[in-house]
């Protein structure tokens, strides 16, 4: 999936920036619509990740050694924080999808309610999908 | 006597909390409610100077933490008006008691046999006779909702018959806000003969439920929904069918005789609650409820219909905002979509303005799904919520709409 987006750093440094919630939601609601919209036919139930508020797919390809990941959420904000991990992870080699410390990523953009084992929008479990996968691919 | 809600609120130490820097404006009373400081010191007051087991010690913590534990039960009796100590069976909360009547329904059920449910059911109401059905062969029937949320009554009606082993319903829609008519519904399924279950999670904590006057043989609620606390509900049940009713859990406490290859049951209460029971939860349950009754309830009702009022008129009056559920009659929960913004979004940016409410599908898939949404935001109010409160709420969705625009 060819997605514009800023790299890790980047967004990290953006988000820094702002200084209240609001303009830090803008932020990530304008990040989220910058995604393209997944293929209808690639949301498959097995793509699906449900939670008991939004749901997300998720849908991936070894290409060259690194992963393209597509990705979806019915939520918006949902969209956006999936932006974020994207950033982290998209077009990146399993060994550094696996080397990145995504906690302290979220952790440094003041976000890490949002992937917190209580959030049921399907974030954290993304998160560990996409793990999984990049340790199948490393072995 | 009135309400003084400050006073009220001054009771709740959570309530003076602050979130991201803003006070806590907590609008999720359907999910659970918040404590009072009377049932944190009943708790705390329990472990610290009464902590035994009950029933069995030969000893004076044993005996004084048992007469605690059987004055709590007398004390819900008479809350719900029960005709017996005997027919409060303690729980871990609504499902657990919606469980045990259904466990014991799916050994009396066979085919041909017919229960019936209705089509606002949380899944706690709605799984168990599904699964009692499901293992007996029986048949669940589920009585529509009308297009406001109300129960299509005639419809309702038509579902029962001889065939009708049981019929349940919840007091109190979690989604809607649906307060149903149990009584009538009540006498409708006891003309043909079948056993009535009220699911009485949102309906108990609005005050003057009697179960007498209701009519039915169970009504089930748990006590974190009603400023109690976590993992301690009520199972009550007419004497005449607890009695006999199938057991579901065996084990200590439940039996009467032992041997290794026979046991048979004791009596109620006991024969229904295996096990060493929730004890400082009885406490505390005990204490919520003795609290709240000494509220004045008529004052708490028209407080609570005063909060709903408010948010229905806002609701009314904010662009893109569509209640979902307008029963005539309503009670604490006002769900609602906003726009085209999906109802987690919604919940995001009012949690940062220090607003709890629900988002998501509030364990009712199938209500959702006939309705066409994903889900829901979800507002609900209790006693303890002001005016005020319903302001900040529509301020935060107003920002909403404008950031998810």
């Amino acid at each position: 999936m060819s997605m514009s987006l800023p790299d890790s750093q980047e967004i990290i440094d953006d988000l820094a920036f702002f200084d209240d919630w609001e303009q830090r939601y803008q932020y990530i609601i304008d990040l989220g619509k910058s995604i393209p919209q997944m293929p209808k036919e690639k949301k498959t139930d097995a793509n699906l990740v449900r939670g008991c508020q939004s749901s997300v797919w998720l849908d991936s390809t070894l290409d060259n050694g690194v992963i393209r990941f597509s990705v979806d959420s019915d939520a918006i904000i949902v969209q956006g924080l999936l932006a974020l991990v994207m950033a982290a992870y998209n077009n990146k080699t399993p060994r550094q999808i696996l080397d990145f410390d995504i906690a302290q990523y979220f952790a440094q953009l003041d976000l890490e309610r949002h992937i917190s084992p209580t959030r049921g929008n399907g974030l954290r479990a993304i998160v560990s999908r996409i793990q999984t996968l990049a340790k199948q691919s490393v072995n | 006597m009135s309400l003084d809600i400050q006073a009220l609120r001054a009771q709740f130490p959570i309530l003076s909390r602050q979130i991201d820097g803003k006070p806590l404006v907590y609008l999720d009373n359907a999910a659970t409610t918040q404590k009072p400081q009377v049932v944190l010191d009943a708790i705390l007051n329990f472990y610290t100077t009464t902590n035994a087991n009950v029933h069995r010690g030969a000893h004076a913590l044993s005996d004084e933490a048992t007469r605690r534990y059987e004055q709590s039960r007398d004390d819900v009796a008479k809350f719900i008006n029960a005709n017996s100590r005997e027919e409060v069976i303690w729980t871990a909360g609504t499902t657990e008691s919606i469980n045990m009547v259904a466990k014991g329904l799916a050994q009396q059920l066979t085919a041909g046999d017919e229960v019936v449910v209705t089509e606002m059911e949380h899944h706690a109401n709605l799984v168990t006779w599904q699964q009692a059905c499901k293992v007996s062969g029986a048949t669940l029937n589920v009585a529509p909702i009308l297009d406001n949320g109300e129960l299509d009554l005639a419809a309702f009606s038509a579902l029962l018959s001889t065939r009708t082993k049981l019929v349940a319903f919840p007091h109190v829609s979690n989604a809607l806000g649906t307060v149903n008519p149990i009584k009538s519904l009540t006498q409708k399924a006891k003309a043909v003969g079948a056993w009535v279950l009220v699911d009485g999670a949102q309906g108990i904590a609005h005050g003057g439920v009697d179960v007498q006057d209701i009519g039915c043989d169970f009504y089930a609620f748990s006590g974190h929904k009603l400023f109690g606390p976590t993992g301690i509900g009520v199972l009550w049940g007419k004497h005449a069918v607890l009695k006999d009713w199938p057991v579901w859990l065996v084990g200590g406490e439940m039996i009467a005789d032992v041997t290794y290859q026979d046991a048979t049951w004791g009596v109620l209460p006991n024969r229904l609650e295996a096990g060493t029971p929730n004890i400082a939860g009885v406490i505390g349950l005990a204490a919520a409820v003795n609290w709240f009754s000494n509220l004045d309830t008529l004052a708490v009702q028209q407080h609570e219909s005063a909060l709903l009022a408010s948010a229905h008129e806002q609701a009314s009056n904010l662009d893109g905002m569509r209640v979902i559920g307008t029963a005539a009659h309503k009670m604490g929960v006002m769900s609602f979509m906003l726009a085209n913004a999906h109802p987690a979004d919604v919940g995001f940016i009012l949690d940062r303005q220090g607003v709890a409410i629900r988002t998501g599908d509030n364990c009712a898939q199938p209500l959702m799904k006939k309705l066409g949404i994903p889900g829901t935001a979800r507002a609900s109010f209790s006693i303890y919520n002001t005016l005020e409160e319903v302001d900040i709420l529509f301020d935060a969705l107003r920002k909403a709409t404008m950031m998810l625009a």
